[in-house]
């Protein structure tokens, strides 16, 4: 187990150019543990960019990366295997069953034998899909999909679980499900890193409020708790008006660069 | 060490699942080679005489002769068809699975062609045994001699592959290597025809088959069905190899490749 105040994910300074387009520009924040933190951003903001970054797909020679305690420069293994990552697009063998991509992924991270199956096992428990084990993945739904990367994303126990708008293509219900889920995952103690674009994927009761890092244009806007930064606005209303500044042309071209490159 | 052992075993379990599943690439990967052989070779028989040169000791049929450059293509095709499936998973997104993986990038990568070349070692045994049922055989020990040829040649082609993956991004973009890689690669060596035979008609395209590590990946493999040792085509084998495969870290580093490339 990773100290007390390590399980999260600190970035500073971190800027990414495409040639001459500017993607991220001194982005820094640090992650609150053990919480649910939303990055928030219209399309084309560098949430993609920012995500690349993080699971060092892209390097950067500007700012810093350190996931619990690791810099991802310095000591890359240590820290990539600290993270659990769900991708926007599925990274799922279709035509594998469920249990074979649950292994491949487990032995990438160097979990193999009775240890594997065991914590796949309490995986699939835990989706009610035990009984699932042998079917194919194109036999699952959407949102089973889904919740079985999010399982398969746990399966080395990472000290920060990202995702990058994990709910694309669901339905409502499919949507609402794993945003909570991820939730309940937040709330037993996991450091959650949440990319969205979608506002009410996002807590704002004061009670239990996610945190919010507002990206817009490459740029951290803000970084505090959802309740607070909505004060008494609406969450979507404070986020247009936060954001309603003319895109610049290439914002588009930019996030989609970085999917291409992806 | 366990580590990366372990992630090698997953990729190559992973890659062989995915070949057996399909079976269509199976049967084609072997219908290939076959028709050249059984087809091709008995037309070109007649058209075409070949005289003693090493390693053959006798005078050999055409079809003997073409088997080791059908073995070449057998590994070339699958080069190329891994390096397709590269080129799929970085559209699905699996290659970010892999490359998210707490192991350095080279190992997870030759893990990757380790996996491709396993799988066209099995279709160059499967081929020669059906050419052996066709009655075209070599000498016994000659089929254990041939697979370190095989792993050699075969990462050469695949660390090919790899590197034509680190430069394509889209799939629509792959009917160009089938014109510009396989076909030049295949045609212009010696796989279905000696260079000195390639001479007679032009000194200047026998130079470029000389060159051409393809050439040397089939000299290896067929000197080595006859047991014997060819350290030239090895070193441009192994060359070659180092090159595709340096260029291909180069084109799948964070640091370099990934960013040059970009959209619009």
């Amino acid at each position: 187990m990773s100290r007390t105040g390590m399980n999260t994910l600190e970035v500073s300074d971190l800027s990414y150019r495409y040639g001459e387009k500017q993607a991220l520009k001194d982005v820094s924040f640090r992650l609150h543990e053990g919480h649910f933190t939303a990055l928030l951003g219209p399309n084309g903001a560098g949430k993609s960019t920012l995500f690349a970054l993080l699971t060092r797909l892209f390097v950067s020679d500007q700012g810093r990366i350190n996931i619990a305690g690791h810099d991802l420069a310095r000591s890359p293994r240590a820290a990539l295997s600290k993270i659990g990552v769900v991708f926007q697009q599925p990274t799922l063998d279709l035509d594998m069953s469920v249990m074979m991509n649950m292994r491949y992924f487990a032995a990438l991270h160097g979990i193999k034998g009775r240890d594997a199956a065991r914590r796949i096992d309490q995986a699939l428990e835990r989706l009610d899909m035990r009984e699932r084990a042998g079917e194919r993945v194109r036999s699952l739904n959407g949102g089973h999909r889904r919740r079985m990367e999010i399982a398969r994303a746990l399966l080395h126990e990472p000290a920060v679980l990202m995702l990058d708008e994990a709910t694309v293509g669901l339905d409502f219900k499919s949507r609402r499900a794993i945003v909570d889920h991820v939730h309940d995952l937040a709330d037993a103690g996991l450091t959650v890193f949440w990319a969205t674009h979608l506002v009410d994927e996002i807590r704002t009761e004061d009670a239990d409020s996610d945190d919010v890092i507002v990206l817009h244009q490459g740029r951290v806007l803000a970084h505090e708790p959802a309740a607070d930064l909505r004060g008494t606005q609406s969450l979507a209303d404070r986020f247009m008006e936060m954001t309603d500044t003319e895109s610049p042309a290439d914002a588009e071209t930019i996030e989609s660069s970085a999917e291409a490159l992806t | 060490m366990s580590l990366y052992l372990t992630a090698l075993l997953a990729i190559m379990r992973r890659e062989s699942l995915r070949f057996l599943q399909q079976r269509s690439r199976f049967l084609a990967a072997l219908v290939r080679p076959l028709i050249w052989l059984v087809v091709f070779a008995a037309g070109f028989r007649a058209a075409l005489g070949l005289s003693i040169i090493p390693p053959y000791e006798t005078y050999i049929t055409y079809e003997v002769y073409i088997l080791p450059g059908l073995c070449g293509m057998i590994q070339l095709f699958n080069g190329m068809q891994s390096s397709l499936s590269l080129v799929y998973d970085q559209e699905m997104g699996s290659m970010r699975l892999l490359l998210t993986a707490p192991l350095p990038r080279w190992w997870l990568l030759l893990s990757k062609l380790l996996a491709g070349v396993a799988v066209s070692i099995l279709q160059c045994y499967t081929f020669l045994a059906l050419a052996a049922l066709f009655g075209i055989t070599l000498p016994p020990l000659g089929y254990l001699f041939v697979l370190p040829a095989l792993l050699i040649s075969g990462l050469m082609l695949g660390a090919l592959g790899l590197l034509i993956s680190s430069t394509i991004r889209q799939l629509e973009n792959f009917a160009g290597v089938m014109n510009f890689v396989i076909f030049p690669m295949f045609f212009l060596s010696s796989a279905l025809y000696p260079l000195w035979k390639m001479a007679e008609s032009s000194d200047w395209l026998r130079d470029i088959c000389a060159v051409n590590p393809f050439t040397h990946a089939v000299e290896l493999i067929r000197f080595a069905l006859y047991q014997q040792f060819n350290g030239m085509a090895l070193l441009w084998v192994g060359l070659s190899f180092a090159v595709f495969f340096g260029l291909a870290l180069l084109g799948y580093d964070p640091a370099h490749g990934m960013t040059r490339r970009r959209r619009g």
